[in-house]
């Protein structure tokens, strides 16, 4: 009996919503993908624990310090749900990791803008986590199994982070005159790279249409934005602060706010490596690497001591 | 029967004495999430030996009181049903649905069935 193309019975899976595990036929494609994907995401998660973990020493309370510890502490978990879903896929850990230190692996671009004051890393919690909250919550119901389960978990520890951000600014806001101008300051610089994390528009997104037949994106970058802009629109209200775009203005016809144009080359810029930050990113995450290296090696070497004495203590046991 | 499982990409240990190198292994963690309950395979981790696994899944899995118990199985132990054949190795009982309650048709008088 002949048999149908693994192209459509894959597809067809897809179409009916069900989800495709490590062991199924995929086209070579969809793997590529989701591991390019997967692994920058990972990556991101990664070098994003750096510029917040700046502000560990300098937090203002014993409370937020708390608070900034767990928040990077949640961000290497979820590098490492990230890293070992798309190990599933064919890749090794350690041929990430190396992708990443070697400079060839792309992270997210938002990392390699500076943290300057304590508001930023409320402006980050709040416009950063924010942006990828909305990015990810329809991951979780990405085709890949493995990457769905990783978003899932993400998602619920995520919302934290975003809600203890817009409480350091919320705060801030009803601060002194100087503090009140630390939170403007903050937002007015993390606000457009927030905008540029949905990546390019849609129809410069060549990807964007197959990853959504293949049901990787749900939405496209555009619509992502769209409804972060006018979620943030409002919630800046709360804050009595502003957001740094003369253009921001509600549409009555289109139901949406309007906005202003994004400058593109500073993202491809920052994209490029040529960012504020992106030498010291790389720089630190290889020292820790480096750093790191004898750990690794000890307790292999210890595991390895235990396993032969203990094979020594009960050499008949099989 | 296939002898690998969910991760296809993972190197065999090495031979025994060889001088380790590469990845730390990879174990599956399970949590039990409280007592009374199964535990669940909550995702997958490296470490260079089982305390150090079960440490990790703690620091990972469990931050905000998620489990009471954690199992850790290095990957390379787990046996898996393969993907291809699942057709022929669930296929006995697709045709069964006599093993369902909602097979036999009863008067709707008949309570507490």
């Amino acid at each position: 009996m002949p048999r149908p193309e693994p192209e459509i019975t894959f597809q067809d899976k897809v179409n009916r919503e069900i989800r495709i595990e490590p062991k199924d036929w995929m086209p070579d494609q969809y793997r590529k993908t989701l591991i390019r994907q997967i692994s920058q995401h990972a990556h991101s998660e990664i070098v994003g624990m750096l510029p917040e973990a700046n502000w560990i020493t300098r937090a203002p309370t014993l409370k937020r310090k708390a608070t900034l510890i767990a928040k990077v502490q949640d961000e290497a978990g979820h590098g490492l749900y990230l890293y070992a879903a798309a190990e599933t896929l064919g890749i090794s850990r350690s041929e990430m990791i190396d992708q990443l230190l070697c400079g060839k692996a792309k992270y997210s671009s938002i990392f390699n803008y500076s943290t300057l004051s304590w508001a930023d890393v409320g402006a980050i919690g709040w416009l950063v986590d924010g942006a990828a909250i909305m990015n990810q919550v329809p991951l979780c119901r990405a085709s890949y199994g493995p990457y769905a389960r990783a978003m899932i978990r993400i998602c619920k520890e995520e919302s934290f982070h975003q809600r203890q951000g817009f409480e350091i600014l919320l705060t801030l806001s009803g601060g002194s005159n100087a503090q009140r101008a630390m939170c403007q300051d903050a937002i007015n610089r993390w606000w457009w790279p927030s905008v540029m994390m949905f990546g390019p528009n849609d129809d410069a997104s060549p990807h964007t249409a197959q990853s959504m037949k293949w049901k990787i994106k749900r939405f496209t970058n555009d619509e992502l934005r769209q409804k972060f802009i006018d979620v943030c629109a409002e919630q800046v209200k709360i804050l009595g602060m502003t957001l740094p775009d003369p253009h921001l203005v509600w549409n009555e016809q289109k139901k949406h706010y309007d906005f202003g144009q994004i400058d593109w080359a500073e993202f491809r810029l920052v994209l490029e490596g040529k960012g504020p930050c992106n030498r010291e990113r790389l720089q630190a995450r290889n020292k820790a690497h480096e750093e790191g290296a004898w750990v690794r090696e000890a307790a292999l070497a210890y595991a390895e001591k235990r396993r032969l004495a203990d094979l020594q203590a009960a050499p008949l046991k099989v | 029967m296939s002898t690998d499982n969910e991760h296809t990409g993972q190197e065999k240990s090495p031979a025994p004495g060889a001088k380790p190198q590469g990845d730390w292994p990879l174990w599956e963690v399970f949590i039990r999430n409280k007592q009374g309950l199964d535990h669940k395979h909550a995702g997958s981790l490296h470490a260079a030996d089982a305390q150090m696994a079960i440490e990790n899944a703690r620091d990972v899995y469990t931050r905000r009181m998620e489990g009471v118990s954690i199992w850790v199985v290095e990957s390379r132990h787990i046996h898996a049903s393969s993907a291809e054949e699942s057709g022929s190795l669930f296929d006995p009982a697709n045709d069964k649905v006599y093993r369902h309650p909602t097979f036999y048709e009863l008067p709707e008088e008949l309570k507490y069935m």
